[in-house]
């Protein structure tokens, strides 16, 4: 099968990697070749970041590149934004609809950008939104953002919900597993 | 088993399988994972170096004793750590040794964009260059063997996307070769008549070297369609492969010096045109020039930045995926310090004092950025120092009187303390900043001589900075937190204007650490905020203007009351203060 890209992106700090790592089990342990390039370093301190989670028979490059992703995972709003141009024509943008100002809204020289959801879509983007932050506190704790993203991410892939248990529970410590699990639930059902 | 692991961490196993018994680093973004992982395995000895020439010098000791040892340094680490390099490469090793060096294409998280390469042919000690993780296993052990092979430390040359990927490896078992140290003065003692005669043997491995790099395993050549035959490596090789599978034919080269100069020229034999596919300068290019090929490739590929799949089908003429954008511009997001950054204070204070600031290498980089705006200069790892003595001394009284520098804890101790002892030496009427966060910051959270832990986090010694300040010849050493802008304001003007070399060292944990407790969030009583925006000038995350009034994200605030002491209208409140 032709390679498969998912992007992961959000702000620096939100917690991406448990998703990639997660992804990266489910898909190993699903039978693809995987690769999947994360940033470290300087951008970790609140910045944008972006991991390329690529899968298939055969991968070549760790990166995905403008017009490639299939689906575009987002922590953040203006994020998902941000990334629109890595979106392939028919690609799904999954996104959190958490608004977290960057410096130049902070300092006041910029306005946080509106109606982003619907503007993407007018590019003809289809884009799922929603309140992951209510869906991870109903679950039990607002950190669990990712697992609700994940879930809902679910939706669009034909993996067993097996599969997708066995890689919560190898990748999520055993005292936060129930919290995890229900997080994927709630966005899952979302 | 086969399973997913970071390109830094399918090194560390590497070093490990091939029976690496000692290793020490400095941290550098992209190469610090590497020492990380490995120090996870208990039968080998790890640690953090004060720098990577020590790290480097302390590597060749054990290799001296007999035992495969280990250094991993970023890319402008290799500049500090060149000078044992090119003289490690004359006297050679004992059990093998291997260093790795991490380039930073695109300078992720880089003051420049060097290409390490030119060390390896410049210092002629043999590189190697994988371009995944499986090949960041192999070429590690692959390394210690052609190391001990041909009596050389081995260079390993990762870059971002390498170090910082996860592909698929298969893990092997541990082997430790054991050597004893035997004394020869003739080949480590490297004064003037030893090292006359060692200078031809490194000519020697080097015509050796070349004919391993022809027939050895470390290059190959994948033929497909012959119309293009592409010479690449690292991480290139994979972008070539996303973009022509078979449809092309690649030399793939994974010893980056010396080049296979056989290899090359029947090779380009095979094809119909040839370019090289590489990042950064144009080393293999030049290089089949140098034999005589037709090529192309800087002139059809840039060397400022990395690659990518789409960049490459782009240059030579293949089709490449687009996409869309919306059509208002968007606000960027670069990197910011963190809510609770001990920093923030003390540069809000030096902006407010209206002071010159020399800046050095480390998180508080991030104090040039707007709204705090307040560093002019960052070159490399310990030069706020010493560029301070240079600005003080041509400036005179009036830059004494408003300059200063920063450098943070762990810098310090990688090469600021040279940079004080010219201060103290030569009567340099110097401000020096120390900002101690108690760890090193950037690289996420190694432990440093002034921390008192170890790689493991073990108990360990700890450098006390004023003492050592005070024994270097600074009299007049201030420790103040940065938590506390009266206290900051207070001794940077009175440091500023003494008459004679000073320190202030601000102390406070990164407020990221998982030992330094967060107090709850503060929040702004609407009635009480003026909307005069003072606030905003410390350029925290956590707050922001909503309907013109100031607004704290409870979800990022960690309480450290910076805020509280900008605003002359009480209207931070912690819990429970709040006016109903």
């Amino acid at each position: 099968m032709d390679t498969k890209n998912i992007m992961i992106v959000g702000v620096g700090g939100q917690g991406s990697l448990l998703a990639s790592k997660l992804l990266g089990y489910l898909l190993l342990n699903e039978g693809y070749d995987v690769k999947v390039s994360e940033v470290h370093g300087m951008s970790q301190r609140g910045g944008s970041v972006v991991t390329y989670v690529r899968y298939g028979d055969n991968v070549a490059s760790p990166v995905i590149d403008e017009g490639e992703a299939d689906c575009i995972v987002s922590f953040e709003l203006l994020e998902a934004a941000r990334w629109l141009p890595y979106l392939k024509e028919d690609g799904q943008i999954v996104t959190n609809i958490q608004q977290i100002d960057p410096m130049p809204v902070v300092t006041g020289a910029m306005e946080y950008p509106e109606n982003l959801v619907e503007k993407m879509r007018e590019k003809g983007a289809k884009v799922d939104a929603m309140d992951c932050v209510a869906l991870a506190e109903q679950a039990g704790t607002v950190k669990a953002v990712n697992l609700v993203l994940l879930g809902r991410l679910s939706h669009y892939f034909d993996f067993p919900d097996e599969a997708w248990q066995n890689a919560i529970k190898a990748c999520v410590p055993e005292k936060f597993l129930k919290i995890n699990q229900t997080a994927f639930e709630l966005g899952k059902n979302a | 088993m086969k399973q997913l692991m970071l390109g830094n961490k399918a090194v560390a196993r590497g070093l490990y399988e091939a029976g690496c018994c000692f290793a020490s680093s400095y941290p550098g973004t992209p190469s610090t994972e590497v020492t990380e992982e490995l120090a996870k395995y208990d039968d080998v000895y790890c640690e953090w170096a004060p720098n990577e020439k020590v790290a480097m010098e302390a590597a060749f000791g054990a290799s001296l004793a007999g035992r495969r040892s280990f250094c991993a340094m970023k890319h402008v680490g290799l500049n500090v750590a060149a000078d044992p390099l090119y003289t490690m490469s004359y006297t050679g090793v004992n059990a093998g040794m291997v260093i790795v060096v991490a380039d930073d294409a695109g300078m992720h998280s880089s003051q420049n964009e060097q290409d390490s390469r030119h060390h390896a042919i410049a210092s002629k000690v043999p590189m190697l260059e994988p371009s995944d993780s499986a090949e960041a296993l192999e070429f590690t052990k692959l390394a210690y063997e052609i190391s001990e092979k041909f009596d050389t430390p081995v260079l390993l040359k990762m870059c971002t996307r390498v170090a910082h990927s996860q592909s698929v490896v298969e893990t092997g078992t541990r082997q430790v070769p054991v050597k004893d140290y035997e004394k020869n003065i003739a080949k480590y003692v490297m004064m003037p008549g030893n090292a006359k005669k060692r200078h031809p043997v490194v000519e020697e491995r080097t015509k050796a070297l070349k004919e391993y790099a022809e027939s050895g395993p470390v290059n190959r050549v994948e033929m497909g369609g012959t119309a293009l035959g592409i010479i690449t490596s690292s991480t290139s090789y994979q972008y070539v492969r996303e973009v022509f599978g078979d449809t092309v034919s690649i030399l793939k080269i994974g010893m980056a010096n010396p080049l296979p100069d056989k290899l090359i020229c029947d090779f380009a034999k095979k094809v119909e045109k040839l370019v090289v596919v590489e990042e950064l300068d144009p080393i293999m290019e030049d290089h089949c020039r140098s034999l005589g090929l037709t090529v192309s490739g800087k002139d059809l590929l840039p060397v400022c930045g990395e690659f990518s799949q789409n960049l490459i089908a782009s240059a030579l003429g293949k089709p490449a995926a687009k996409g869309r954008a919306l059509d208002e511009t968007l606000p960027m997001r670069p990197p910011v310090m963190c809510p609770g950054c001990p920093h923030r204070g003390l540069f809000y204070t030096l902006k407010k004092l209206g002071c010159t600031v020399l800046g050095d290498i480390g998180c508080y980089t991030l104090g040039a950025v707007a709204p705090l705006g307040s560093m002019e200069m960052t070159l490399c790892m310990g030069a706020s120092i010493s560029a301070l003595h240079g600005f003080n001394t041509i400036g005179g009284a009036d830059s004494e009187g408003r300059t200063v520098c920063v450098i943070g804890d762990s810098t310090f101790m990688h090469s600021g303390m040279t940079g004080l002892a010219n201060v103290a030496y030569n009567q340099s009427n110097s401000t020096v900043i120390i900002l101690d966060n108690s760890i090193t910051g950037m690289t996420g959270h190694q432990q440093n001589p002034t921390t008192g832990y170890n790689i493991k986090g073990d108990p360990a010694g700890k450098i006390d900075l004023e003492a050592l300040c005070r024994s270097m010849g600074i009299n007049r050493v201030t420790v103040v937190d940065p938590y506390n802008l009266a206290e900051c304001e207070a001794a940077v003007k009175e440091e500023l204007s003494a008459a004679e070399p000073s320190v202030i060292i601000s102390r406070r944990p990164c407020a990221l650490l998982k030992y330094v407790k967060r107090k709850p969030p503060l929040h702004v009583s609407p009635d009480k905020c003026k909307s005069c925006k003072s606030c905003m000038k410390i350029g925290c995350p956590a707050i922001s203007m909503k309907n013109g009034k100031a607004r704290v994200d409870a979800t990022l605030c960690v309480g450290c009351g910076v805020c509280t002491q900008m605003c002359k209208f009480d209207a931070f409140c912690s819990d429970g203060k709040e006016e109903a």
